[in-house]
């Protein structure tokens, strides 16, 4: 599932681009030092077949309902790692420009939750032990579904904790848990047996293609849990360092964070980082300073919903309904203007 | 069919890329940095304001008309992948209950301004992307990622995907209506079918991958896909993105809205 833009604070989509990004780098990195030429185009090829995949629907046995493949696990197996990342990536980005799936900023969070768990998580620490050498046709199978499920799992997981440390959806931690992992689970089952048929199709149509990847490949032969581990170190300074400047303005940075899932400091997060220092400024330079800026005093935090509320006078409201209408009504007649000055001009 | 009209409109969208006028004609680096700047703002809103954000479609409804883009095409887009933010954001109005006087007479769920909040977020986020797109070609915007510091690895990566998703689409469109033809009902469109055409269909773009690579060494490919192009930066783009931050900064500073709506009420009240 697709994290949304409107669903994400400035803070945590920052992040997760940030993390993203290092992943971006280092994975290109680390590839341009085992690739050959050979495979740039069937990297770009691959990426449109997983488009192709997702174009295809199928009924899922026992309910009628169609599913569409996701393609980490097979880009994964078929690719190797890093590859398989990039590929990844590079679909999620057309996906988010394209389809509007996600967005823009989502990007970082979506690269995170369908790239990084299947890629370098999922592949090397479940299915590279579990699948072995890769000439049993069972291993594989079993090795592709349970990669695929708990990669999968691990994708809805920080959807979860993503939406929640934005604090943007009011759904407490347990209830959207209950949303999202069953679902999950079911797609997951339908993604792995999809992605153990292809690859057991390919082993019979042409096993030599799945053999001269596993053995052929340096980084999917060797030892690749070292360098994944080294990939995670960087990743996680990089990611702690970026939290840990949105939160060091603010007293306890832990703190924040669980009162932030159990829902307690709902708008605890306008106090510190970017929304703090904007709004910092914003108070320099406010000329009407008897307007009421939601959650402007960090008190109102502390005592838990009604006062998270700012209180809002009616008068100011109705201001806010008319303006907003104005506002709609101006930019209406800008758009109808330029339109005009358009047509007149050819 | 719903796969038809996606491929109908990355097609379209393609093609509304080309075109050439103002908005179309800004150097791409700009039109990135300017759309994330507008979408960081947008989301950095508390998560109660809802006046403060219309003000922002300022932005899209000019990228919309001096573009040329079609309104209906952006709105229909927008409308598809709506589900997860309303599905996300309808608890809001259920779980958080607070009453808001809105006007002296109205009482309501402070969760229904989250919620459209969330909503308005939503429309704005979603509508720039699309249009950066539908007035950046994809192929410059590339280039532009590239001459902004994205691995030349991943960016050919992308060129590559553009180029042969079309392609793939084609062919998996035959594909498609010929297992259509052949099952009745639902019949022949289980798992098993799926898995089978699947395969066939890895097998074919593995060796498709093949024939370009040899197609591309006889041409000299050396393993990077440089570009023809240079961009360099105008005035009238250093006149856009000024004038796109400085109005951001108004919108995300004053309460515009507000400020307006005070305005004509002493005005007429």
């Amino acid at each position: 599932m697709h994290m949304a833009d409107a669903l994400l604070s400035p803070a945590v989509g920052a992040t997760m681009w940030a993390g993203s990004l290092a992943a971006l780098g280092y994975a290109s990195k680390k590839l341009k030092e085992t690739i050959d030429n050979k495979t740039i185009p069937l990297m770009g090829v691959m990426g449109a077949f997983i488009f192709a995949a997702q174009m295809i629907n199928f009924t899922i046995p026992g309910t009628g309902s169609s599913g569409h493949l996701g393609g980490g696990m097979i880009l994964a197996i078929m690719l190797g790692p890093y590859a398989a990342f990039l590929v990844l990536a590079s679909v999620l980005t057309v996906q988010a420009l394209f389809f509007a799936d996600g967005g823009l900023l989502a990007l970082g969070c979506n690269i995170w939750n369908l790239g990084i768990y299947p890629c370098f998580l999922a592949y090397p620490l479940i299915y590279k032990p579990i699948a072995g050498k890769g000439t049993s046709t069972r291993r594989l199978s079993i090795a592709a579904i349970v990669s695929a499920l708990i990669a999968l799992q691990l994708g809805a997981f920080s959807v979860v904790l993503e939406t929640l440390l934005s604090g943007k959806s009011e759904l407490p931690l347990d209830t959207f848990l209950l949303l999202m992992q069953p679902i999950h689970l079911a797609i997951g089952l339908v993604e792995g047996f999809v992605t153990a048929g292809i690859i057991s199709y390919v082993q019979s149509a042409r096993p030599e293609f799945l053999e001269s990847n596993i053995t052929s490949r340096p980084h999917a032969a060797g030892t690749p849990v070292k360098n994944i581990l080294i990939v995670f170190a960087i990743i996680t300074v990089i990611t702690g360092g970026a939290l840990s400047w949105f939160a060091s303005t603010h007293p306890d940075g832990l703190e924040w964070s669980i009162e932030k899932i159990t829902r307690k400091g709902e708008l605890a997060q306008q106090t510190q980082g970017i929304a703090a220092a904007l709004r910092k400024v914003q108070e320099k330079t406010a000329f009407l300073p008897d307007y009421n800026f939601p959650s402007t005093s960090p008190a109102a935090g502390k005592d838990g919903k009604p006062a998270s509320w700012p209180q809002i006078e009616p008068g100011t409201s109705v201001a806010g309904i008319v303006g907003s209408a104005i506002v709609l009504g101006l930019i209406m007649l800008i758009g109808f203007g330029i339109k005009t000055f358009k047509k007149r001009q050819s | 069919m719903a796969f038809d009209e996606q491929y109908y409109n990355i097609g379209y969208l393609d093609r509304l890329s080309y075109a050439d006028t103002f908005v179309h004609r800004l150097d791409p680096r700009i039109k990135l940095i300017t759309s994330l700047l507008f979408l960081f703002t947008v989301i950095s809103f508390p998560k109660y304001e809802v006046a403060a954000l219309f003000p922002f479609f300022l932005f899209p409804a000019i990228l919309l008309t001096a573009g040329e883009i079609p309104l209906w095409f952006i709105v229909k887009k927008v409308a598809i992948v709506s589900p997860f933010a309303i599905f996300i954001g309808i608890f809001n109005p259920l779980l958080d209950t607070a009453p808001v006087a809105v006007l002296p007479a109205l009482t309501v769920a402070a969760g229904w301004f989250s919620f459209a909040s969330i909503l308005l977020k939503f429309i704005l986020t979603v509508s720039t992307a699309l249009l950066l797109i539908a007035t950046t070609s994809f192929p410059t915007v590339c280039h532009a990622l590239r001459q902004l510091g994205m691995p030349s690895l991943f960016v050919s990566q992308l060129l590559f995907l553009y180029r042969y998703i079309f392609v793939l689409a084609e062919e998996t469109m035959r594909i498609v209506r010929a297992r259509d033809m052949r099952s009745f009902g639902r019949k022949g469109t289980d798992v098993k079918v799926f898995v089978r055409i699947m395969g066939v269909l890895f097998l074919r773009t593995v060796e498709r991958a093949e024939r370009i690579y040899f197609a591309m060494l006889a041409r000299g490919f050396q393993g990077d896909m440089p570009t023809g192009k240079h961009y360099s930066i105008a005035t009238r783009d250093m006149i856009f993105a000024g004038s796109v931050v400085v109005c951001l900064f108004v919108f995300r500073f004053y309460p515009v809205s507000e400020i307006l709506g005070r305005f004509f009420q002493e005005l007429f009240l």
